[in-house]
């Protein structure tokens, strides 16, 4: 049988989907074990007992200096500059977009200056958004903005200006002012594409939060990353690296859930 | 009969190229015009003139002798072969959309008795063109000729003065072309519609229409065969059934008096 035919059962599909990522564990830990043959006090390549005791020390222990429980705090920290940042974003998109998309005039007047934003590099605007608004949560949250927000936008104008000519005759024909065909028919139709956007965006906006955090913060996963980079702590970085996957991971398969459940007619299905 | 729509020497061009020169015609109310002719004879302009996308170069467009504004409107309906329906609306919520819009200009979506009333509306008409039983279908569930009925009804619920088909069967199979025909027709009849269909099947413009007019070039310079535009070469009224028979003699709206 050819490749091109071969369906995979759901089963096996769990079974050939789980085998790289246990291959790459055993490796690892091979590896690991070996450096540690070698000289115990290896501090590259950590054995999971050792993750599991420093971990624990963040996730259980408070802070002697700030009280705060670390691991949780870094997490709630992150998660909501990210959300913060992200619910600018979508709303942005929401109007800026389907503006743009829906309305030539507002495409005239804006869209050159949307694509200006969108081909600067943002990291490239990360010091001037430290000057302008200070160290603080803003600019990290602007960072994530500024960085996401001109993508989704194009994108979803350009689903908008897509959306066949003669839907937007035909509502016409049905009495529909401006107004009406963009919340009637753009706007509906612009939202599981904007879903699609986020999930889209949201590897993006991890990158853009953990480089603010790294320049300058005082706690979020990002910080805590860099900041025992310096002890050459493999140990903690690794965990929380694992532990950003999975966030991001639980991420988009809600947004996934969320599309199908909210527009089950944009997915093809026998709703 | 009344003429509905007229067309005054009528041109439409783009730059140096003329698509449709001196055009002059009277569309009668209640008639079945079937439009044919050559692909690039300017019979999509021709819709488009009506539809009022479009604004003609020279001449006027007069509907109930009122000129007509270039800008698609509720008494104009139409049917394309294709993206006629909203693919994000059930059969039921694509037919109440012109009632909505009418009546909510700002949310345009109807609550309690309005609402009440439109759905009724909306479903007496889908059982007027055969879905009576699919209301809250999505266009994706259905096949192509559901979907052209589904956008039949959406338009007819606007009660619009001209509807206007776009090759509205084209892409369908010849038997499901065969009951959307016989649809049409009864609804011609039912609603005393003016109905003004371009296409591309000639057997389909005389089966229905009670005129057919052909688009095409009168001139041709092989030289430069931009500068002539199309106009109506041939105008033949099918006389055997020009007007639907009359449901009863008394006087009706038609003008059968």
């Amino acid at each position: 049988m050819r490749w091109v035919n071969r369906q995979v059962r759901r089963g096996d599909r769990l079974l050939l989907g789980a085998a790289p990522i246990v291959v790459l564990a055993l490796v690892y830990l091979v590896m690991a074990a070996n450096r540690h043959a070698a000289n115990p006090l290896d501090k590259i390549l950590p054995l999971p007992g050792s993750m599991v005791e420093s971990m624990s020390v963040l996730l259980f222990q408070p802070d002697p200096l700030s009280g705060q429980l670390v691991f949780w705090a870094d997490t709630l920290a992150s998660l909501q500059r990210l959300g913060i940042g992200l619910g600018i974003s979508t709303l942005c998109t929401l109007v800026v977009g389907i503006a743009l998309g829906a309305l030539p005039p507002v495409r005239a007047t804006l869209g050159p200056l949307v694509t200006g934003i969108a081909v600067i590099p943002p990291i490239a605007l990360l010091p001037i958004l430290f000057i302008a608004l200070g160290l603080g949560e803003t600019a990290k949250v602007a960072l994530i903005v500024i960085g996401v927000a001109p993508v989704m936008i194009r994108d979803i104008a350009a689903h908008v200006a897509s959306l066949p000519r003669e839907q937007i005759i035909k509502a016409q024909t049905l009495g529909a002012s401006s107004w009406q065909v963009i919340i009637r028919v753009a706007l509906p139709q612009a939202m599981p594409r904007l879903i699609h956007a986020i999930r889209l965006a949201l590897g993006p906006a991890w990158v853009f939060l953990i480089s603010a955090e790294a320049i300058a913060s005082d706690v979020g996963l990002g910080y805590r990353i860099f900041l025992v980079r310096r002890y050459l702590s493999m140990d903690v970085i690794i965990p929380y690296v694992a532990w950003i996957a999975l966030l991001a991971i639980l991420m988009d398969v809600a947004l996934t859930v969320l599309s199908r459940r909210l527009f089950p007619w944009a997915h093809g299905e026998r709703h | 009969m009344s003429t509905l729509l007229s067309f005054r020497d009528v041109w439409v061009e783009y730059g140096d190229r003329i698509i449709i020169e001196k055009l002059d015609l009277d569309i009668a109310a209640g008639s079945f015009v079937s439009v044919v002719g050559p692909s690039g004879a300017g019979k999509s302009s021709f819709l488009r003139l009506i539809l009022g996308q479009e604004a003609p170069t020279r001449g006027s467009i007069l509907l109930d002798g009122v000129p007509l504004k270039p800008e698609c409107g509720p008494d104009r309906g139409v049917v394309f072969q294709r993206y006629s329906v909203f693919p994000h609306l059930s059969a039921l919520r694509n037919t109440m959309l012109g009632l909505e819009c009418a009546q909510s200009p700002f949310t345009a979506r109807l609550f309690g008795e309005s609402r009440r009333k439109a759905e009724e509306e909306a479903t007496a008409m889908l059982e007027a063109v055969g879905l009576g039983h699919s209301l809250h279908l999505y266009p994706a569930q259905m096949s192509g000729g559901m979907q052209q009925r589904l956008a039949i009804a959406q338009a007819l619920v606007k009660r619009p003065r001209i509807l206007l088909l776009d090759e509205p069967f084209g892409a369908l199979d010849p038997g499901i072309r065969a009951d959307m025909h016989a649809l049409i027709r009864g609804l011609w009849q039912e609603y005393a519609l003016t109905i003004v269909m371009v296409t591309h099947d000639i057997r389909e413009a005389f089966t229905l229409g009670t005129r057919v007019l052909a688009l095409d070039k009168r001139r041709h310079d092989p030289h430069a065969p931009h500068r002539f535009g199309a106009t109506a070469i041939y105008d033949l009224p099918l006389r055997n059934r020009t007007e639907p028979t009359p449901p009863s003699i008394t006087i009706d709206a038609i003008g059968n008096n």
